[in-house]
């Protein structure tokens, strides 16, 4: 492979040399287990608990009892609402989005089967949510409300303080459920100045290692296990803890938490400067999601008349990773159901890519692909049988100029 | 990422025969914008009937630009009419063969090259009239549809949709695709003569080549309901494996491709 540009941090990331250092004790040095008598578990116990201090802070929760700890983002909120919805039973109202992650969206619509009936909230062309029909929506049967924080594919913020204000406002029995696995590491969290039960967040999305997540729950909120066993993480999740990933974990939010300055202004001037520049070369492309209200490190493309899993196998080549919520890519043949939802045209539906950055790329690999990214899509166009929709598209963008 | 073998990653990095012929014989198209796949084919065809040139434009993944690519170099120097009995399998084999998820590609250059060879004849394309069509975002027919269920032995929508995309954009047509995939599967007693031409046919297209290769040979004797009585010839009739032959592989090529209740005996001079 020729040197690698990764431009698909919304995927996944790189651990940051710093927290593989961290961890590295914890493999062959201090392996005790945190729930054993003798004194060499009970200081393993001890960087557990930090790294819960660690991601409380991070999550701006009131104590950092109401961390627990999980396997992954999907674990995380799979606990949120089959824990939720089991440790309360009867009400069989639930209200999400239409763009929520599939972790979320494929257990309601396993709940469907089971008898709950969900409405989603719909989101308008820019991508952000139409909250218009969210209060009437919510009533004395609603048993859970979910909302992402960021979206994954187009980086979209949803106002989810907004939405569980409303809801509680309506149903103070409701409860409100976050993923904020995007969101973490490239916005503040502040989960304790809103009316949000329970709010999800994945390590390996910020630089920690693969195989560990947190579930945010409020004090107070009941939740059932899914994983039954001992008694770590309170009766919550069973199973001893990972702790070499938590230690990283709980430094990757540290590190994360220093550096929300650092993704907020220079990140997102490398988006800005990536998305620029690929409008301005490229007459076929499109801005999916041109919101002020999106994290900076995500831009979504529409490339118009082109198939999106062809420009990444073409990126691919040239050692430049992206992603594309297209038809074709990762075993679905359906196009994107964020991008549909939010009404993308056909023209630039199959043709979208999202590149994702990171407080690891350069300015200099942004101009590497801006340069070679519009030849790329130049010979992809000429193979395009839609010469005369392009030869107007770039007819039209001339007189623009 | 799929898998994909060197000769797809060939075709679509560097596709062959990319672009349109202004003066083509024959143009054929397949797919549409709002599939996600779509592929124009041009032939020119001199006046013995030879294809002298093929080019195409094609919007899709990877695996569609190969097969379209690799469909042009297939054509090229054939005969239109010995074009026409290209057919899809034979499209992904020469690409060393496509994930099941991508066999969809190699359908629409099939169907591309088809619909090239009717207008170099001047046959209306056919539009399905009096055909049902079942799912209108790919254009699919009852007929086709029926006949790649049977043709893959299709259980689920979800296997018919990697083939044929039937039913993967909008998605109205599931619950028809749905009951076509019951129909077809519907097991109808057969009659015995109808299993008997079946059994036989198996046996000397399949199972007998197979054991001739072994110096060995098998005939049919006769059939009784789900008994299939058979007789081993040649080296078989001798050999200690024989009654492993005969369940292993002889009533289980049966049981896969008739019905699962067959039973193999074997009957003896």
């Amino acid at each position: 492979m020729t040197n690698i540009i990764y431009l698909d941090n919304n995927a996944t990331t790189k651990v940051d040399e710093r927290v593989a250092e961290k961890m590295l004790p914890y493999f062959c040095k201090y392996y005790g287990n945190p729930s054993s008598m003798h004194d060499f578990g009970g200081n393993v116990k001890h960087a557990v608990d930090e790294a819960r201090a660690q991601i409380a802070e991070f999550m701006g929760a009131n104590t950092e009892r109401e961390i627990i700890f999980t396997g992954s983002g999907s674990e995380s909120a799979n606990l949120a609402v089959k824990g939720v919805l089991e440790a309360k039973k009867g009400r069989k109202h639930i209200i999400t989005t239409r763009v929520e992650h599939a972790c979320v969206l494929n257990q309601y619509k396993l709940l469907e089967k089971e008898g709950y009936v969900v409405d989603y909230i719909d989101v308008l062309p820019s991508g952000e949510l139409d909250l218009s029909k969210l209060e009437s929506m919510v009533n004395d049967d609603t048993a859970l409300v979910s909302c992402m924080m960021a979206n994954n594919e187009t980086g979209v913020i949803f106002p989810v303080d907004k939405v569980a204000q409303i809801v509680k406002k309506k149903n103070h029995r409701t409860k409100v459920f976050v993923d904020a696995v995007q969101a973490a590491g490239k916005i503040k969290l502040d989960v304790k100045n809103t009316e949000i039960d329970m709010m999800s967040i994945s390590g390996h999305k910020f630089h920690a290692p693969k195989g560990v997540g947190a579930l945010y729950i409020k004090a107070g909120t009941l939740i059932s296990p899914l994983i039954i066993g001992g008694h770590q993480e309170k009766g919550k999740r069973a199973g001893t803890e990972a702790v070499p990933s938590l230690v990283g974990f709980g430094y990757a939010a540290q590190l994360a938490q220093e550096n929300l300055e650092y993704e907020a202004t220079e990140v997102k001037k490398m988006r800005d400067a990536l998305e620029q520049n690929i409008i301005k070369s490229v007459y076929n492309a499109r801005i999916n999601t041109n919101t002020d209200f999106r994290v900076p490190n995500t831009t979504n493309i529409g490339f118009q008349f082109i198939e999106g899993e062809l420009i990444l196998l073409h990126l691919s080549e040239l050692g430049i990773c992206a992603s594309s919520g297209s038809a074709c890519t990762s075993g679905s043949l359906e196009p994107s159901h964020v991008l549909k939802a939010q009404g993308i045209p056909f023209s630039a539906l199959h043709g979208s890519i999202r590149f994702s950055l990171s407080r690891f790329n350069t300015m200099k690999e942004i101009d590497e692909v801006s340069s070679v990214l519009p030849k790329v899509i130049e010979k992809l166009n000429n193979i395009s049988p839609f010469q005369k929709e392009l030869k107007d598209l770039r007819a039209k963008s001339l007189i623009v100029r | 990422m799929w898998d994909y073998t060197d000769k797809v990653k060939e075709h679509f990095t560097k596709p062959k025969n990319v672009g349109m012929i202004e003066d083509a014989d024959a143009v054929g198209e397949a797919g549409s914008l709002v599939c996600g796949d779509m592929l124009k084919l041009y032939l020119k065809v001199d006046k013995n009937g030879i294809i002298t040139d093929a080019k195409f434009q094609t919007f899709g993944c990877g695996s569609a630009v190969a097969s379209s690519s690799i469909l042009t170099e297939m054509v090229i120097g054939k005969h239109i009419d010995e074009a026409k009995n290209i057919t899809n399998k034979q499209i992904a084999d020469a690409l060393g063969g496509l994930p099941p998820e991508k066999m969809h590609c190699s359908v629409m250059g099939h169907e591309a090259l088809e619909n090239a060879i009717a207008d170099y004849y001047g046959i209306e394309i056919k539009p399905h009239e009096e055909e049902k069509i079942v799912c209108k975002c790919f254009h699919l027919s009852e007929e086709e549809i029926v006949n790649v269920i049977k043709k893959h032995n299709i259980k689920t929508i979800e296997e018919l949709s990697k083939i044929t995309q039937a039913g993967s954009a909008c998605g109205q047509c599931i619950s028809e695709l749905g009951k076509l995939i019951d129909k077809v599967n519907e097991k109808k007693p057969m009659s015995k003569v109808q299993m008997i031409i079946k059994v036989n046919e198996l046996i000397e297209n399949h199972i007998a080549r197979e054991l001739q290769k072994d110096g060995g040979d098998i005939e049919l004797v006769d059939i009784d309901g789900f008994n299939v009585m058979v007789r081993l010839k040649g080296s078989c009739s001798m050999c200690n494996s024989a009654k492993l032959t005969l369940k292993n592989f002889v009533e289980a090529t049966l049981k896969e491709n008739i019905d699962n209740r067959i039973e193999v005996i074997q009957v003896n001079d």
